[in-house]
């Protein structure tokens, strides 16, 4: 499973690099989502990875903390996919405004000669 | 006995052993009394601060109660510092209030002689002025600002004098630099007064920058910034190999702030303000802060050779300087700033020659020159204000129009001028006879006495002509106003600092004599040297120099009279334009960093994220070069075959998304939202149900808002190269970012398995895990870390959110879509066509009909909907869920209404108001955190418990469920705020583009 995670990361990552270094906006906002995927699960492997274990405790003390997925960075990645959320969001509405104002989406706001 | 320094030039060594600390040493009984006393400290210093935003809330023409505020502040500030004097006797007051201990920054002040002095200098010399600027300010004036910059001025000063911790001195250093430029570029409308403004910030706070980094150093050196160890470890600080770059920054500060050569130009310029405000500031305050600071380290930065001769050449330098030019200036404002600089000069200079007895006449002299130069500046404002010209060529004889004022006005000259029986005289001979003295056999100490007699014989002149010219001689002709005596009011303040120089001049040994000497004493300590106030030495050295002084002075007027009046400019230094340098200077700065910008920035984002990239990437493979890369031995998961599929099409998605983008946007957002979808069937497969669950939920969210915002893209044809296949520029470009986008993703694959190859050491989900449920309250170990151990994080997180939700809302509200956008898009055209074209059809029919099955189960699913999110927020808590995925179910469930029944019908049945929901989930969140004060626990905790129901069982109570609640709210509020802005861009009728619709 590692490895399968860890190339999907790569691959991931690539396609996203790959578009925000494209002219297009619409191209931008696609690989920054792409990237945010792949960032998402990269914080997860941090906790490495188990397999029917997630981080639901019972009502008594926790004998086994190995037993359980690593909480931590669940909760650092359900922040950071709302925020990606926001993030996208904004950069939409960013981008459709300066495509109103501009009359291009090229991301400088004019079209390369 | 003199003894001679090792490594001096034989001058007598001074015992510049720095005071002992005078803690407060009150016998037990007294301790609570006099820490309430040290208490008044604060009220003290923050008096002026509250009057000064007082008098900043009043109405622009309420003159008379901001000076009623300005006035009464600084009275009250000044008694209550006069009461404080008793204290003084048995050491300094402190009071502290630690801040951050730990880098020994505590908010500390501190009143002893030296401080006390100043601090009633600043207070009583500002309420006179105060009493004079609520005449002479014009009413056309916003008063009332005027006055809340000099009380916060005020207030800068007084904490700079109180400040018992360096650091804390500077920042206070620094608000009077940004208060002086305030109060100088007072009336904005004026070029000069602008410029001058300016100028006299970016010198003094360029000034601020060097002494805040000298005070590190000393800080350093000492290991602490606590005034009383800094001043008992001079010698520490004296021997040390920082002492020479803390020397020069520290020297830096405040030669820029006392306008000492050769930063002395900012001072002329400073002119263009108020009078009162060259009164105050130019005067008494601002400049001699600099002072101040020379005089409060003196026990611990005097006495090398490289204090000697910095400071001693810099105050010779501005003496003599200040005293040539002040005779040349046809403005009586700039004969007095020149002279203040030529007075500067020779207090520094007094200050250099490091002898205790010359740092007591400094001290003496400080206090003169801010009596005599506040009066005459007072009296140059009066005779602009009633005759309406400065210029000393233009005036004449105004003796008979204001003879109240042309006494006053003498008076304090001869002051200056140092003719006996008055203040100025008295510490004009102290500083000769230490001039006379020996200190190091240099030439500066042969020279000295000459000098310095030449310098005040200067002083005579411009003395004389200021008086001579303005009052004396025939009745004026041609003035702007027929001058005639100033108001009442305008006069007292003037009266009452020249009856001081009269006091002080006739009677100091029982006036000034006994703060003089708490004030030395609290400088010098044991080291404090016997002088003596007396005005009658016998007929001695320094009183022959002194009436050499006075006969050259009032020759010199005589002879050069008429062509003083006929130059424009002081010969020999006129061509030296501090100004000139200064623009230079500036300019270079500016046009320096303009090159640099153009040679390395860029305005296009695309050079701009590949560096980014390409750096990130190299700096990420570097440790691999270094350390190499190797796997660790961990027994990772046993890989599924489905788990290696899924991931085929994920990979898949990603590069075809990659692919698609530029053409087939749709295309590539679905490919996207695949990709999407296969991590989140990772974090389910992966054990991480509630992120599984929450980014499945906000994929479906922004798939709908990228959907939105297609509609407004323009099309994109495909490119058409001239020579069938893109230019070479463009194939390298691209095959570079390609190479960028492959080390990029190969590095993350490497890391990644890297690390997970690795066990996973001690963390702290171990003490989440452990205490979620004992002290939490909940079995979701990842719910109640956001809502509960790490809830702060969480509250700035829908913080964010809801401010993202209110810019995409404003910035939705100005849109103005591209021209060619504003169509009705192509398949609504079609269908409208098709419609007119079959009869019995109506145009739009099409359109309702359209989703007509799918839209009655859309409408049905809302409730079921909103009751699933409910659920989802109550069982957060023990199970996967929570307010974030609630919130944007919720969201869902309401977009789903708009995309079935059109934007119209929706809002026509349903009152959808997302900014008030952003509104009620902050205040919700927040109050939640605020009521754990109310039990006296710190914000954000949590409290829970559990209760029976019946029927039910048992249910969790927490507050950390309200706290859920708030962000469930917030978050429906926010996506729906966003996803609704967008919406209503397509019903705009495009006419009306000026007042947008709004969603609420």
């Amino acid at each position: 499973m590692e490895a399968v995670l860890a190339l999907g990361i790569g691959v991931l990552t690539a396609s996203g690099v790959w578009l925000i270094l494209r002219p297009r906006t619409f191209q931008v906002i696609i690989g920054l989502s792409l990237i945010s995927y792949a960032v998402n699960l990269f914080i997860y492997a941090m906790g490495r990875l188990k397999v029917d274990a997630p981080a639901l405790v019972g009502s008594g003390t926790v004998a086994n903390p190995d037993a359980y997925s690593d909480p931590l960075p669940q909760a650092l990645v359900l922040t950071a996919i709302v925020i990606s959320f926001a993030m996208t969001a904004l950069l939409l509405v960013v981008l459709l405004a300066s495509r109103g104002l501009t009359g291009t989406d090229h991301v400088d706001g004019v079209e390369d000669e | 006995m003199p003894i001679a320094c090792p490594n001096g030039w034989g001058r007598e060594c001074t015992d510049a052993a720095p005071p002992p600390v005078k803690r407060n040493t009150a016998p037990p009984g007294d301790t609570e009394i006099s820490a309430a006393t040290a208490d008044l400290l604060w009220v003290l210093l923050a008096l002026p601060f509250a009057g000064s935003l007082l008098a900043a809330l009043l109405p622009a023409r309420a003159r008379n109660a901001a000076g009623l505020v300005a006035g009464g502040t600084a009275l009250v500030g000044a008694l209550l510092t006069a009461l404080l004097y008793s204290s003084l006797a048995d050491g300094a007051l402190r009071a502290e209030i630690a801040w951050l201990p730990s880098l020994g920054l505590d908010l500390v002040l501190r009143l002893d002689g030296l401080a006390w002095i100043f601090a009633f200098l600043v207070l009583a010399i500002g309420f006179l002025v105060v009493v004079y600027a609520r005449y002479y300010m014009s009413p056309e004036d916003p008063v009332p600002r005027f006055f809340a910059f000099f009380l916060a001025f005020m207030g800068s000063m007084l904490g700079l004098v109180l400040s018992g911790n360096l650091v804390q001195l500077v920042f206070f250093w620094e608000l009077t630099s940004l208060f002086s430029f305030l109060l100088i570029g007072y009336w904005h409308h004026n070029e000069t007064a602008r410029k001058g403004a300016r100028m006299a910030l970016i010198v003094t706070a360029a000034g601020g920058v060097c002494l805040l980094v000298g005070v590190l150093l000393v800080g350093k050196i000492v290991g602490s910034y606590d005034l009383d160890e800094v001043l008992a470890a001079g010698d520490l600080v004296r021997s040390s190999e920082l002492y020479l770059p803390a020397l020069v920054l520290i020297l830096l500060g405040a030669f820029t702030k006392s306008a000492q050569f050769p930063f002395h130009f900012w001072l002329p310029h400073a002119m263009a303000a108020p009078t009162p405000v060259s009164a105050y500031l130019h005067s008494a305050t601002m400049v001699k802060a600099g002072i101040f600071l020379m005089i409060r380290l003196w026990p611990v930065l005097a006495g090398t050779d490289a204090w000697y001769l910095i400071v001693t050449t810099v105050g010779l330098a501005t003496m003599g300087i200040g005293a040539w030019a002040a005779i040349f200036q046809q403005d009586l404002k700039g004969l007095l700033a020149y002279s203040t600089i030529s007075h500067l000069g020779l207090i520094t200079l007094l200050l250099g020659l490091d002898s205790p007895l010359a740092a007591v006449a400094a001290i003496f002299h400080t206090l003169n020159h801010a009596t005599f130069k506040a009066s005459l500046f007072m009296a140059a404002g009066i005779i602009d204000h009633e005759a309406g010209t400065r210029d000393l060529r233009r005036l004449s004889g105004l003796y008979r129009f204001m003879p109240y004022t042309a006494t006053l006005a003498m008076v304090a000259a001869a002051a200056m001028a140092g003719v006996p029986l008055l203040n100025g005289f008295l510490s004009k001979e102290m500083f000769l006879a230490e001039a006379l003295d020996t200190h190091s056999g240099t030439p500066i100490d042969a020279a000295l006495p000459y000098l310095a007699t030449a310098a005040l014989a200067l002083s005579v002149l411009y003395s004389v002509r200021f008086i001579h010219q303005a009052f004396f001689g025939p009745p004026p002709v041609g003035l702007p106003k027929q001058p005639h005596e100033a108001p009442f009011w305008m006069r007292v303040p003037i009266e009452v600092l020249v009856l001081a120089c009269l006091v002080v001049g006739t009677l100091p040994a029982i006036t000034v004599g006994p703060f003089l000497d708490t004030a030395v004493r609290s400088v010098l300590g044991s080291a404090t040297p016997a002088y003596s106030l007396a005005i009658w030495h016998g007929f001695n050295r320094p009183l022959l120099l002194s009436l050499v002084a006075l006969a050259g002075g009032g020759a010199g007027y005589l002879i050069f009279r008429e062509r003083l009046n006929a130059m424009s400019g002081a010969p020999l230094i006129g061509r030296f334009k501090g100004r000139k340098g200064f623009d230079a200077v500036l300019a270079s700065i500016v046009n320096t960093a303009r090159a640099l910008e153009r040679r390395l920035g860029t305005v296009r984002l695309q050079p701009q994220l590949k560096l980014l990239a390409a750096i990130a990437c190299l700096a990420a493979f570097l440790p691999f070069g270094r350390y190499g890369y190797s796997l660790g031995d961990a027994t990772g998961t046993i890989a599924d075959p489905g788990f290696v599929v899924i991931w085929l099409v994920g990979g898949a998605c990603a590069i075809g998304a990659a692919w698609q983008a530029k053409y087939r946007r749709l295309a590539a957002l679905i490919l996207m939202a695949g990709a999407g979808l296969v991590s989140c069937i990772s974090f389910v497969w992966l054990s991480a149900p509630d992120l599984a669950l929450t980014q499945l939920l906000v994929e479906t969210v922004t798939t709908v808002l990228l959907l939105l915002g297609l509609r407004w893209l323009p099309k994109q044809r495909p490119d058409v190269w001239p020579a069938g296949r893109p230019p070479l520029a463009v194939r390298l470009r691209r095959g570079s970012d390609l190479l960028i986008a492959i080390a990029a993703g190969c590095g993350m694959a490497l890391i990644s398995y890297a690390v997970m190859t690795r066990p996973l050491g001690e963390s702290l989900s171990t003490f989440f895990l452990e205490r979620a449920y004992a002290e939490g309250g909940g079995r979701n170990v990842v719910n109640v870390i956001l809502v509960d151990f790490r809830a702060l994080d969480t509250l700035g997180e829908i913080a964010v959110l809801a401010i993202v939700g209110v810019t995409v809302f404003s910035l939705l509200r100005r849109f103005r879509p591209a021209e060619e956008s504003v169509r009705a898009p192509e398949q609504q055209l079609l269908q409208n066509a098709a419609d007119e074209a079959r009869e019995g059809r109506r145009v739009g029919d099409t359109l309702t009909d359209y989703l007509l099955v799918p839209r009655i189960i859309m409408e049905w699913l809302f409730p079921f909907i909103i009751v699933f999110a409910l659920y989802l927020l109550v069982r957060g808590h023990d199970l996967p869920g929570g307010g974030f995925a609630a919130g944007v179910t919720m969201s869902i469930a309401l977009i789903l209404q708009y995309v079935a029944s059109g934007t119209r019908s929706v809002e026509a049945r349903l009152r959808v108001r997302p900014l008030s929901w952003i509104g009620v989930g902050l205040l919700v969140a927040t109050a939640t955190g605020a009521g754990a004060w109310l039990f006296g626990y710190p914000f954000l905790t949590s409290w829970f418990d559990y209760a029976e129901l019946p029927l039910i069982g048992r249910v969790p109570l927490a507050s950390a469920l309200v706290f859920d609640l708030g962000v469930f709210i917030l978050v429906v509020g926010a996506t729906a705020l966003m996803l609704i802005a967008l919406a209503h861009q397509s019903i705009r009728t495009p006419m009306k583009r000026a007042r947008p619709a709004e969603p609420s």
